[in-house]
């Protein structure tokens, strides 16, 4: 003897079509891939990663009038662990290159990272010996922001391409 | 006879930051611990060095103005004029009377905006997040006010040598009187939510506690040093941009520890905004570039009837000025101290050399002395009481 | 804008050590004066000790590299005086050879940093300095990149129709007339 689940629109035997009904307006049916992907991008905590000046627009976005909470970033970790998306808020030295991809390392999958800043996607003003040109030459990037600094308005709609793209990736990185 | 139990000390050493949300920026810190006292510290360095100094040795004077507002990325107007003015003291110059007073408002705004995020960062370390979110709303607003003046929040690029970019807007007075009518109510907020507030007090009172003969052996200017009750701000002792037509008071501290630093800070503020709202008042109109061609590029109107002016302008975009070899250092008073420009010039259209003074790396050396015998929890308020930045120290 | 001018320290340091300043120059109201390198740590400490009724601080030290002039290097101390307010440079040369001086480390704790800075940038040693390692750059870097003959390393940019390769070259160097 089987289960038959109500599918809606179809008398079953044993549930009136008013039953069927109440059950189409109260539960919602999905894929599995969407709703992991709307919990991802609507809560992404992003590792507290300000290294200059785009760290401080950064602190603006987080601010009371910008407002980077009512996105889903409620906090920024301290601990990488703790962290889905890096933004990588400043230009990258030498020194502090290795640095930053032991953080990245650190972090759990799923992740992703956001370059914000000139500097942090190609080097920005600086041209020499003392920076990485980019950061993408040492971690991945999913999405870059461009300015320098970028306004806080701009690192908040690079936050919400970086919620498009996780909806499109289905669930999976 | 009873044994006394023998007590064994072992120094744990531990490793704070880079990457660390108390430490304002990439400072690590090798602290060495005996239980939760300081007895070790060493701060390392370079995590953010950009090699600013290099590069300003490859582009012209104008060029460079690109790179001072990414070194102080908090009084970006500040740096601006400090490079500014080291090049027009190099080549002889003065800005006319207008362009000082304009620039000596929007340094103070800049002044103003460095304390409030200080306040904010020094709150949220101590976990009073909402003492951040006040203080970034004003400072929301002067940055309003910024990006009216010059297109940008921050990194303006409004400073010229031999003047400014262009004037104000036409509703810069009033935009900034009414800004410094609210400012205040909000000062007196803070000072009414943390001046006799408990935690405050004991977080900070007694802690990172800097002798002045320390302060001045390690070079320490700023606000680290006038909270040990030294009496020098560069605004006083070596006057520059028309500080001298303005009165205000330099406030000191008294013990030098971190909670005079925060009251220093406060004050300082006030004084700015009574600095603003005498240069408001007595603005004279004028140009606000010098009339040197040689220097300043000719307004745009001159363009089309003056040869010699498309020549000049042609020459200064195309290749820049030349200044007299020699050398040149002029400081201005930042929110961390003295910030000073050292430019060697060759004779050609590129600088030499440009050293930078940045306050933050002498008050950054003093930290081990302000930490030591202090408890592991007093770093986090001691690095916020020095209010680096560590742009200015690696450069 | 008034910076000090030509202090009383400068006077005394005249008077009683008439033979270690090579040179003195005014420029835009600043004076510097030039020493001997194996004169100016005593230069330094009469200036600290003896010069005026409170010791200066230590506000900038730092160094030029003026190839291809010989001698290469200057190392540029800066003293602050700050009651009365007054500024003195003074300045030493080293040969390209031999870049080393003594540390003023032991007259000012400020210069710790300061001199670890131009040993990392520079090259230049300071004899007695209690830790001359590499500050700004990692432990493992070679060479000095504040010296001229070390290049700036700029990544070639693809300028849309116009070649220079790189942005410093946007604007090349144009020497002085006289040159």
């Amino acid at each position: 003897m089987g289960v038959e689940i109500p599918v809606p629109g179809r008398a079953v035997a044993g549930v009136s079509p008013e039953d069927v009904q109440l059950l189409e307006r109260q539960v919602l049916t999905t894929r599995a891939s969407r709703v992991i992907s709307w919990a991802r991008k609507s809560s992404i905590w992003p590792v507290q990663f300000g290294l200059a000046c785009c760290a401080i627009e950064m602190m603006s976005a987080a601010a009371a009038r910008f407002d980077i909470a009512r996105f889903g970033s409620e906090l920024f970790r301290a601990s990488p662990r703790q962290s889905d998306l890096m933004i990588v808020a400043g230009r990258v030295s030498q020194k502090m290159a290795p640095v930053l991809r032991h953080i990245y390392d650190q972090m759990l999958e799923p992740k992703w990272v956001l370059a914000m800043g000139d500097c942090a996607s190609c080097g920005g003003v600086f041209n020499n010996y003392a920076l990485v040109q980019g950061v993408d030459k040492v971690v991945p990037v999913d999405v870059y922001v461009a300015g320098c600094p970028p306004r806080p308005e701009a690192l908040l709609f690079g936050l919400l391409q970086l919620q498009e793209k996780i909806a499109r990736s289905g669930g999976r990185r | 006879m009873t044994a006394v139990a023998a007590q064994s000390r072992e120094t744990l050493t531990i490793n704070m930051g880079p990457q660390h949300p108390a430490t304002h920026g990439v400072l690590r810190l090798v602290l060495d611990l005996e239980g939760e006292v300081i007895v070790g510290a060493r701060p390392v360095i370079g995590y953010l060095h950009t090699g600013i100094e290099k590069e300003m040795e490859t582009r012209t004077y104008h060029q460079n103005i690109v790179f001072p507002p990414r070194v102080e990325y908090l009084a970006t107007m500040i740096e601006e004029v400090a490079y500014v003015q080291a090049v027009e003291k190099l080549l002889g110059i003065t800005p006319t009377k207008r362009c000082q007073y304009i620039r000596v408002i929007l340094m103070e705004l800049s002044r103003i905006a460095s304390h409030l995020v200080y306040l904010g960062s020094a709150g949220i370390d101590l976990n009073i997040t909402s003492l951040w979110m006040y203080a970034f709303t004003p400072r929301e607003r002067i940055l309003d006010i910024f990006e009216a003046v010059s297109g940008q929040r921050m990194m303006h690029g409004y400073m010229r040598v031999g003047g400014l970019q262009w004037d104000v807007p036409l509703d810069f007075v009033p935009r900034v009187r009414a800004e410094m009518e609210e400012l205040p109510r909000r000062l007196d907020e803070f000072e009414a939510l943390l001046n006799d507030n408990l935690l405050w007090r004991r977080r900070l009172e007694g802690v990172a506690i800097l002798p002045p003969e320390e302060a001045l052996r390690y070079g320490c200017t700023g606000p680290v040093l006038r909270g040990s009750g030294v009496n020098y701000d560069v605004r006083r002792a070596f006057p520059y941009s028309s500080y001298e037509d303005f009165q205000f008071d330099v406030p000191l501290g008294e013990r030098g520890d971190a909670f005079d630093r925060y009251l220093v800070r406060m004050e300082e503020m006030r004084q700015s905004r009574r600095i603003i709202l005498q240069a408001l008042d007595r603005l004279p109109d004028g140009p606000v570039n010098v009339d040197d061609r040689k220097v300043a590029l000719p307004p745009r109107r001159e363009l089309v009837r003056s040869m010699e002016a498309v020549i000049h302008q042609f020459k200064l975009v195309s290749e820049g000025f030349h200044p007299p070899r020699g050398e040149v250092y002029s400081a201005v008073e930042s929110p961390r101290g003295e910030k000073g420009y050292y430019i060697v010039s060759d004779g050609s259209n590129r600088p030499a050399r440009v050293h930078i003074r940045t306050p933050s790396l002498c008050n950054l050396q003093a930290l081990p002395v302000m930490i030591y015998r202090g408890y592991m929890a007093d770093v986090v308020v001691a690095i916020a009481s020095t209010d680096i930045i560590l742009g200015d120290v690696d450069r | 804008m008034a910076s000090g001018a030509a202090p009383a320290a400068l006077t005394a340091l005249l008077t009683v050590l008439p033979g270690a300043v090579q040179e003195q120059v005014e420029f835009r109201g600043e004076t510097t004066v030039v020493v001997s390198r194996d004169r100016v740590q005593e230069v330094l400490a009469f200036l600290r000790d003896r010069a005026a009724a409170r010791p200066p601080a230590l506000t900038d030290l730092t160094a030029v590299d003026r190839l291809p002039l010989e001698p290469r290097f200057e190392v540029v101390y800066l003293l602050t005086w700050y009651d009365p307010p007054a500024r003195l440079r003074v300045k030493t040369r080293l040969p390209a050879a031999d870049p080393q001086v003594d540390s003023a480390s032991g007259l000012w704790p400020a210069a710790n940093w300061l001199e670890r800075e131009v040993y990392d940038l520079f090259g230049i040693r300071f004899r007695g300095h209690p830790d001359l390692t590499r500050i700004l750059l990692p432990d493992d870097w070679e060479g000095h990149p504040l010296r001229k003959d070390y290049p700036l390393v700029e990544e070639p940019v693809e300028f849309v129709g116009r070649i220079p390769p790189v942005p410093s070259q946007a604007i090349p160097r144009v020497p002085p007339q006289d040159e």
